[in-house]
Order: C-alpha cells, then structure tokens, then sequence
C-alpha cells in the first residue's frame, strides 16, 4: 500500500510536469485524470488532485472503464433528453445547440459563468433551466431531479478531459471572495470549516474516510453510497450536515459562490464525469 | 496546519505553553459568570440533582487545566469507552487512533494516537481539552470543544444550545483516557 502510493504520486509528479501550462489534457480512453497538477501561485495549496487519487482501487477502476462506470446510466438519459421536444415552443435542446459533442465542448469546464441578464454567476444546472423556461417554454427541472442531474451529466461529459477554467475576475470577483469565506468559515456543533479537512488533512482518514482536497472536477458524480449520480450542492449539503451545521439550500447564492471558489481550487484539473466516488 | 508529518508528540506540549495566555483570558472571561453560579448553588439545597454539574460558560479553565470535575463526580471508564468509539457522540476514533480500541475498525489518521495518553497528561489537562480544544491548541484546530456552545454557527436545530458531550459523559470519557498508559 506505501509503496504503490509512492509509486502513484511519483508518476503523478511525471505527468504534472509535463502537462503544466497545457490547457486542454487529451487523455488517454479509459483514463480520466491526471494525478498532480502544479497549483498557482496564488493557491493556497502547493499541488491539486482529483478525488480519484484517494479512492480505493476498485472505485478508480469503476470509473476508468465506461461500460462499467454506472455514472454513464445518466449521460444516456442525458443524451436523450437532449433530443427530446418539450415546452410550448416545440424546441429540443439539439434545436438551438445541434450536436452537443461540439456545441457543448467546453461549456461545462468554465462553469459558474458570469450572466449579464441576471446580473449573478450562473451554473450549469441554473443554465439549464433557463433555457428550458426562457427558449423552450418548458418547465424549470427541480433540482436534483433524474431530468436534471442527466442534462448537467451529459452536458458536463462534453468537457471530459479538458481543464476545469473559471473566471473569478471583474463581476465575478465579490462572489469569489464569498466563496473563500465560507470555505473558511466554521459552522455547525463540530466547528468545523472545509478548509480544516480539505486543506489541512487531505490524504489522511477520517474514521473510514480517507479525505480529499474536496475538488469538483468529477461533478455530478456517481457515489456508491448514495447508489446515484449527485449534484455539487448535494455534496456540500452533505458535508455541512456531517459537522451538524443547516446546510444552505441547493442553488443558493451561498453554494452558487463556493461552487465558483472551490473550482478555482481545482482549476487545472481535467474534468471527470461522471466520476465515481464511494 | 498539517502537523502529522513533524512527529506525533512534540507539538502538544508547545502549544500548552503558547496556549496558556489564552487560559488566563478565559479565566477572566468565565469568572463573572462562575461567580453567579457560585450565588445559585449556594441558594439551591445541599444534595439538590444537577447542582454540582458546572454550565458550559462557567468552566474554570487555568494554565490548561480545568481541576473540577465537571459533573461533581468521577466519570465510568466503561461508559467513557462507549462514547469515544462511538459514532453519534464523541467519536473520537473517527481522528485518533488507539491500539485499546483496536476491536473497533477504521481508526482516524487526524490526531495523535491517543495510546499511553494518560502518561503524557494529567486529568485536569485532558478535561482543558474535552472542554475546549480551542483554548489548548489555538484557535486553528480541528478538534471540537467537546463541552462549549457555539453561536450564529447554523448549528442545525438538534444540536442547538447543547454541547457534544454532556458533563457526565465528558467525565466518562476522561476516567477512560485515564485508563490509557503504556
Ligand atoms: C468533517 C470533515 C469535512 C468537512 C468539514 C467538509 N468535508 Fe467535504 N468531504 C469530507 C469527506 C469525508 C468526503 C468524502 C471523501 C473525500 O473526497 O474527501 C468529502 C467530499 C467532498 C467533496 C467531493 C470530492 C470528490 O472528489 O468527489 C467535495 C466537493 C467537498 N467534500 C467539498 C466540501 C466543502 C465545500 C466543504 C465546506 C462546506 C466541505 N467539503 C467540508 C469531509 C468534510
Ligand atoms: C476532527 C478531529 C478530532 C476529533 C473528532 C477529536 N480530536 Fe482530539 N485531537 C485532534 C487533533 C488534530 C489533535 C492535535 C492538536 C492539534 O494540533 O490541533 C488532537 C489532540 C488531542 C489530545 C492530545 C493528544 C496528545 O497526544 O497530545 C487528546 C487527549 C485528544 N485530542 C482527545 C480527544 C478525545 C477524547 C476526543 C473525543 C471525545 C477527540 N480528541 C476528538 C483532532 C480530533
């Protein structure tokens, strides 16, 4: 176990080095991270790495094979629906966008993208919506639905293997700055913030947990514990429940603002969905 | 902060020096409170159930010691080994190893490993820091205060208002750590 992790993060240090300053990572089929990547400078952390560097085995290898990985059940349902005619429009969202592999390509690395009309960052899932109640006339999916997570797994599929890049200058920066705050803020009975097990203790076990640097590049991701593909803001609901604080609510500004800051955390990182995470 | 890698057992000691000025301000921070508790409990019959128990604002804590038990009585070791294993209250194991617990899977890697403990601390020291981690390792560590209320933190409505531990179970979790000596 010492000497395979050895072996990992030495080859991880080869690939990191090689790959810096490259934009997007072609990957190899079948694999679907790079191990290190060099953080900048500004970073508080000297290295980044996907969560799939500190998953067992078996759980990297459900994810590294398509046909296995039961994330892929959702890009299916998404690929459909991306075909399907709903709303008063008479609209798919293949209509306007044509074919995804191209027109989508991208589009879900760079996301919370700044929304000029709102006058907000807006997510994929929220991005999703508002075509569907604004171009389609069709009804907003609730979050978390199967119709929603399949589109954001579909959609985000497109960038698999291309650079996590968001934007955090200009209108973007008030909400960057929120983000980094409740990434250090302490909440709940156990007064804990995420940085004190994402950034101070990442590699080491919580009980059974080994902990990551809680990156967002495999999002939505498949958890073998909920038997599901989750959301991001599931997943930070998650996490507040577990030191005992009230999560803020799902598509909040809250975790609209640190979805935004924790992808700068990870920007760099190849894009992984739907990855799979126990 | 990640200590680990600079060796298990040098850093407390450190940081009970350093932490120390921060006792003397909590001294002078929980002693108005105490004094009023002082006035209750001299009001309430000898004997009376609970008047022994100390509040959670009103520990003595000084020079990284909290002297008197929290509950008026010693703690059960049984029991405290029941809350530092288990998963809803202490949870103890979920950070810190300990070979006495080793029937137990899945030790955490986050702390020291807590084994001959009771060699290193003395009661008192260990109650400083069940009751408040904060004041014995400084303000940026992991570890809960395990008898301490937090306010404006979103704790979620079950735990509002109460610590992690109560004051008996505190004490039961020290008479446990007591029992750890190699
Ligand atoms: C008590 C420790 C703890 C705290 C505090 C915590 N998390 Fe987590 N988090 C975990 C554990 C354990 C996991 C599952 C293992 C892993 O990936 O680290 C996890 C997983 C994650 C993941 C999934 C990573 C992946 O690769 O799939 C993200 C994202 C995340 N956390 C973000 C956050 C954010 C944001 C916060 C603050 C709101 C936070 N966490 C607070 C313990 C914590
Ligand atoms: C979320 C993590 C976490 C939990 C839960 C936790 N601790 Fe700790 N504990 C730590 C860390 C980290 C340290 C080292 C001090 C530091 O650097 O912050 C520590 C230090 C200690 C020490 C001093 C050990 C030494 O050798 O110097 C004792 C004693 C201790 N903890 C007891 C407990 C007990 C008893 C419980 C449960 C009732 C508990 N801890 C729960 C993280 C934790």
């Amino acid at each position: 176990m010492k000497t395979s992790r050895w072996k990992m993060s030495l080859v991880g240090a080869l690939a990191g080095g090689l790959l810096l300053g490259s934009q997007a990572l072609a990957l190899p089929e079948g694999v679907d991270t790079v191990e290190v990547m060099a953080a900048s400078k500004d970073h508080p952390l000297q290295e980044i790495r996907s969560g799939w560097n500190y998953r067992s085995p078996e759980t990297q290898s459900l994810q590294s094979d398509d046909f296995e990985n039961p994330g892929f059940i959702w890009v299916e349902q998404g690929a459909e629906l991306w075909e399907t005619v709903e709303g008063t429009e008479g609209k798919a969202c293949a209509t306007c966008h044509g074919d995804a592999a191209e027109s989508m390509a991208g589009v879900g690395a760079a996301m919370p993208k700044w929304n000029e009309k709102l006058g907000k960052p807006i997510n994929l899932e929220q991005q999703i919506n508002a075509c569907r109640t604004e171009r389609m006339g069709a009804e907003a999916w609730k979050w978390e639905s199967n119709e929603s997570l399949s589109m954001t797994t579909f959609v985000r599929n497109q960038s698999r293997g291309m650079a996590v890049e968001v934007q955090t200058d200009g209108p973007m920066a008030p909400w960057f700055e929120k983000g980094k705050e409740l990434y250090y803020t302490r909440v709940g009975q156990l007064d804990m913030a995420c940085a004190n097990c994402h950034q101070d203790f990442y590699g080491q076990r919580i009980r059974a947990d080994m902990l990551s640097q809680g990156q967002s590049n495999g999002f939505p991701t498949y958890r073998l514990k909920w038997q599901k593909i989750g959301s991001l803001h599931r997943r930070f609901k998650g996490c507040m429940k577990q030191v005992r604080a009230t999560p803020y609510k799902v598509g909040s500004d809250e975790f609209l603002a640190l979805e935004l800051y924790v992808n700068w955390r990870g920007q760099g990182l190849p894009v992984e969905t739907p990855a799979v995470r126990n | 902060m990640r200590w680990l890698e600079t060796g298990r057992h040098e850093k407390p000691e450190r940081l009970v020096a350093i932490s120390s000025n921060r006792m003397r301000e909590g001294i002078l921070h929980f002693g108005y409170k105490a004094g009023i508790c002082l006035v209750f409990a001299a009001l309430l019959p000898l004997g009376a159930a609970g008047a022994a128990t100390v509040a959670p604002d009103s520990v003595r804590m000084s020079d990284g010691m909290v002297e008197a038990s929290l509950s008026g009585a010693p703690g059960d070791p049984a029991a405290g080994k029941k809350w530092f294993t288990g998963r809803k209250l202490g949870n103890c194991l979920a950070c810190h190893a300990n070979q006495d617990a080793a029937s137990q899977p899945f030790h955490g890697e986050i702390g020291p490993a807590l084994d001959g403990v009771a060699d290193r601390y003395s009661e008192a020291q260990l109650r400083a820091i069940l009751v408040n981690s904060k004041a014995v390792f400084g303000d940026a560590t992991i570890m809960p205060a395990f008898y301490r209320l937090l306010k404006d933190q979103r704790v979620r409505k079950e735990f509002d208002g109460k610590t992690i531990l109560s004051a008996e179970q505190v004490e039961d979790v020290i008479a446990y750590l007591m029992t750890l000596k190699e």
